[in-house]
């Protein structure tokens, strides 16, 4: 077996040097029940690289992938162009086969690649300081309501209509069982949140107030009165980004004010992958970093003076603290964060800032040709990369008519709140800088037929 | 101590420090390259990517971001050798043997790799219209069935992200089959070898954990915990092999005690490695195990993640399963979410995460499952269990082997710091490797064993590798028996010298400030 080293030379002389006379004396603390003695039934043995190849390529030809045709997907991962190098340096075998930093003499390159992911996405964020990673936003957002938790003392957490229903699901999930009251419900189709009754809604025992910059119907809104209700109440204010891309445009959430910001990284540098692995972003200001879940990169010298980096503030964590520590998470994730500083780094301020601008061009140049298929509206006044179409019909049907047409044309609104009814016209369409006018025309005269 | 040098190693610094005597005026030597920061080799206007057209014009009024984000940049030449440069300063399990014990550090193949690209895979939205994306589908529900029939479950919950995820997942279950049984239970009991993530996973879940007292035969003492359960105990978290190396001989019976006793049975299965293809959890008695699949199943580590951690799931628990999970029809894939569970599955706990998992996991994972095949994954085991052996016979009369007497271990060999000469420690063993160009073994874990060396070679060593290893590890325990001085401030051939983990905590830098 290509993988598997030892010959069975080396195997009976291994077997002599324990003093074992078979393989099985070595498994003798299995009770004999539980031994199984040869293969698994009805499972195949080993394959040649060329076989499974085979196998595992006829099953990826089994889906559409999205660079086969137009494509308007969003709703929490966005199909953006990777640069070439990204996937190359995230390739090199000191990156990717790398464990784990925990002995920092031998791990410089990924403890200086953390402190950097760290940076960057503090300044991108606009707060003080990021840790090295979540497993992707969902997670990030309910581990941000149980920071809150912590700090705040108080356990009711008001979510914003706004929020992606599959956040909003993860903190109900987790809710149920720990004790935390959420406060949330679904969007109404309105160009804007009423911001002022979530507002008057935060009371004493309000921890956290949630809010998604741009939301789930793509709307984007001041946060800073929000913000200052927020710190009058002694609540904090979590804003939740899944498309960072917008940042390079827009405000940051710290800018306005927002106490903890976290984020899906998978925008830079990752890639769709079907929903994973992401990356999620965690940053918040600097007095409640003692209160972090997750892994932190610190800058430090060594014996010699030298400057260097280590993982630092570790008493928070579950392998010092076990169940004390502020989160349970152990690994991140560590070569998404990579994917997504070497993307952030060969854009730079002015590429993020041209790329931003290109996607919220290209998605002004949708959302007009859109509005002009008869019976279709847009129900943003505001928006980046994705807006919100309304639709004469349930979006639903008319996603899997498009698909028919090999047009990938959306999010509806049926999927994302299957129980609602009232917002099921809706279909939430996404335009970055991989779409071409092409697309866009050949997406407006489908959606102008189906509908027909 | 010298100043912070934000440049690198300047060659003053030898004046003032007194490092070594190998001054140049890079501060590099040879092939091995300092790196400065990208905020210190970047520029705002500097940019790696190039774009067809100029921006437009934007209307955002108020919110249009005014100030500068302070975002460096570098041309693509520059930032490829600005990572090539990085990575240079990683050990990796590319370059040698990684005996990280627990840790599973196993040759990454690259087929692997190739596959989780294909763009089927890499290029799909999660929330595609599901009649495009059934081989998306088809992949999942086939590592699925291979992970059921591995483990001999019943079901299996793929979406948690990680290890830790899945434990989150396991006691969410146990949690929900409680409620369902209308039982407030609140007590999971963890032995004190278990990973720190079961106790913080237990309590992260609401539940007020307990130690299991251990036998001296390093593993969970079957009549104290008997003695524990009760009532107000809804399971326990065992690791099997455990984190000692050791199979838990009476798994079966401990399993049986929980049940008789009212709770759940989680196996913490970060060690299946040891017995994939050998063993089945599901004839343990196990009700839930979460399988990493960048361990056993060779996803690789990528320095610290992504993992995944999918759920097997016994009958009991298999109700309680999170959303979304893919079911087979005839030939089609379906996804059972939230709007399709009342039917299929009313009693699921919910959503753990956004989405479906991590699909580029599963794609390795099933790739490395369909090449070894149930043949190669019992050799897989058997080949794990053996060079762990070879190494812990090799050391013996060597390092202190607290359970050798004992019986075999399984995957993973565990020492311990006694023997060692006054002022040495584990922690010199390990950064003596360093300098003999291996990664050390994990230290300090399991925490039952003072000074504790858990050394875990895999299966993907040579025996001429692990002879070499071997070789080196006794050279460094004799220097370490002997008191050689010179050990104490190893390594002296790493980019970094020891690095001051107290200053890093004491005075927390954790972005760049410049």
């Amino acid at each position: 077996m290509r993988y598997l080293p030892l010959t069975n030379d080396d195997r009976a002389a291994m077997l002599a040097t324990i003093g074992a006379a078979t393989i099985d004396d070595l498994f003798v603390d299995v009770p004999a029940e539980a031994r199984l003695d040869g293969p698994i039934a009805g499972l195949p043995n080993h394959a040649s690289e060329l076989a499974v190849e085979r196998h595992m390529g006829a099953l990826a030809r089994r889906s559409r992938a999205a660079g086969e045709g137009p494509f308007f997907l969003g709703a929490g991962a966005y199909r953006h162009h990777v640069p070439a190098s990204v996937d190359h340096l995230i390739q090199r075998g000191e990156f990717l086969t790398a464990y784990t930093p925990y002995q920092p003499e031998i791990a410089q390159g990924t403890l200086q690649m953390l402190f950097e992911f760290q940076s960057q996405v503090a300044r991108l964020l606009g707060t003080d300081v990021a840790n090295a990673s979540m497993y992707d936003g969902s997670t990030a957002c309910w581990e941000a309501i149980v920071m809150a938790r912590r700090i705040t003392k108080r356990a009711k957490a008001l979510l914003s209509t706004g929020l992606h229903p599959h956040y909003r699901s993860v903190a109900r999930t987790m809710a149920k069982y720990t004790g935390d009251v959420l406060v949330d419900g679904d969007p109404s189709l309105e160009a804007g949140t009423d911001w002022a009754a979530l507002a008057d809604s935060i009371d004493k025992d309000t921890s956290c107030v949630v809010v998604q910059y741009p939301d789930i119907l793509g709307r984007i809104d001041d946060m800073t009165k929000l913000a200052e209700a927020c710190q009058a109440a002694g609540a904090l204010l979590i804003a939740v980004v899944t498309e960072p891309v917008a940042l390079g445009l827009i405000k940051s959430p710290g800018e306005m004010g927002a106490d903890i910001v976290v984020g899906e990284g998978q925008s830079l540098g990752v890639g769709l992958q079907f929903g994973g692995p992401y990356v999620g972003l965690f940053a918040c200001k600097t007095k409640y970093v003692r209160q972090m879940p997750g892994r932190l990169c610190g800058e430090t010298v060594d014996a010699n003076g030298k400057r260097g980096f280590v993982l630092t503030l570790s008493t928070r964590e579950q392998h010092i603290r076990r169940e004390k520590a502020t989160s349970n998470i152990c690994t991140n994730s560590g070569l998404c964060a990579l994917a997504f500083s070497i993307h952030m780094t060969l854009l730079g301020e002015a590429g993020l800032r041209q790329l931003a601008a290109i996607n919220h061009g290209r998605a002004k140049a949708a959302a007009a040709e859109l509005a002009k298929v008869p019976g279709v509206s847009v129900l943003n006044t505001s928006f980046f990369n994705e807006f919100t179409l309304l639709l004469p019909t349930a979006a639903r049907p008319v996603i899997h008519k498009l698909a028919e047409k090999d047009i990938l044309g959306g999010v509806s609104l049926g999927r994302l709140y299957p129980d609602n009814a009232g917002l099921e016209n809706g279909l939430v369409v996404a335009v970055t800088e991989t779409v071409t006018e092409a697309d866009i025309s050949a997406f407006a005269a489908a959606l102008k037929e189906v509908l027909a | 101590m010298t100043a912070l040098n934000r440049a690198g190693w300047r060659p003053e610094m030898n004046v003032a420090g007194g490092a070594d005597d190998s001054t140049t005026f890079t501060g590099n030597r040879a092939l091995m390259l300092e790196e400065a920061l990208i905020f210190e080799i970047g520029g705002s206007e500097t940019t790696g990517v190039d774009f067809d057209e100029a921006a437009p014009a934007a209307d955002l009024g108020a919110l249009a971001r005014a100030a500068p984000i302070g975002l460096p940049g570098l041309s693509e030449s520059e930032t490829v050798r600005h990572y090539t440069r990085l990575s240079r300063q990683n050990y990796a399990i590319d370059l040698g043997l990684f005996p990280l014990g627990s840790c599973t550090m196993k040759h990454n193949p690259r087929l692997n790799e190739k596959v989780a690209r294909m763009p089927g895979f890499a290029d799909v939205h999660p929330l595609q219209p599901q009649e495009t994306v059934q081989g998306a589908y088809a992949v999942i529900h086939e590592l699925a069935e291979w992970l059921i029939t591995l483990t001999g479950m019943h079901s299996v919950a793929m979406s948690p992200k990680a290890g830790a995820h899945g434990e989150l997942c396991g006691i969410l279950c146990i949690k929900a089959a409680l409620e369902a049984r209308g039982e407030d239970r609140r007590v999971i009991l963890v032995p004190e070898s278990a990973h720190g993530t079961n106790p913080a996973t237990a309590a992260f879940a609401g539940f007020t954990v307990e130690d299991i007292p251990a036998t001296e035969a390093g593993r969970v003492n079957l009549e104290a915990l008997k003695a524990r359960l009760g009532p107000d105990v809804a399971g326990v978290m065992i690791t099997n092999p455990n984190t000692c190396g050791l199979f838990e001989r009476e798994m079966k019976a401990i399993s049986d005690a929980v049940h008789a006793a009212g709770g759940y049975v989680y196996c913490d299965g970060a060690n299946f490695n040891a017995i994939v293809g050998r063993v089945r959890p599901g004839d343990l008695g196990v009700d839930a195990m979460h399988i990493n699949l960048h361990k056993t199943f060779s996803t690789p580590h990528g320095g610290g993640g992504p993992g995944s951690g999918p759920v097997v799931l016994s009958a009991a628990l298999a109700p309680f399963a999170p959303l979304p999970f893919v079911t087979k029809q005839g030939d089609d894939f379906r996804l059972i979410e939230e709007e399709n569970a009342g039917e299929d599955h009313p009693q699921t706990f919910g959503r753990m995460t956004a989405f479906h998992g991590q699909m580029g996991m599963f794609t390795r994972a099933l790739t490395y499952i369909l090449s070894h095949g149930a043949d190669g994954l019992k050799q897989v085991a058997e080949d794990a269990v053996l060079n762990a052996n070879y190494v812990l016979r090799s050391l013996d009369g060597v390092l202190d082997a607290p359970f050798a007497a004992s019986g075999p271990c399984m995957h993973e060999a565990l020492f311990s710091d006694k023997g060692l000469a006054e002022g040495f420690s584990t922690l010199d063993i390990a950064k003596g490797l360093i300098d003999e160009g291996y990664h050390p073994m994990t230290v300090y874990f399991p925490l039952v064993v003072h000074g504790a060396m858990l050394v875990e070679p895999t299966e993907t060593e040579s025996k001429a590798a692990l002879d070499q290893f071997i070789g080196a590890l006794r050279s460094i325990a004799m220097r370490a028996k002997n008191g050689d001085p010179a050990l104490k401030s190893a390594p002296h051939f790493a980019p970094r010298a020891r690095l001051d983990e107290t200053l890093a905590a004491r005075r927390p830098v954790l972005a760049w400030e410049g």
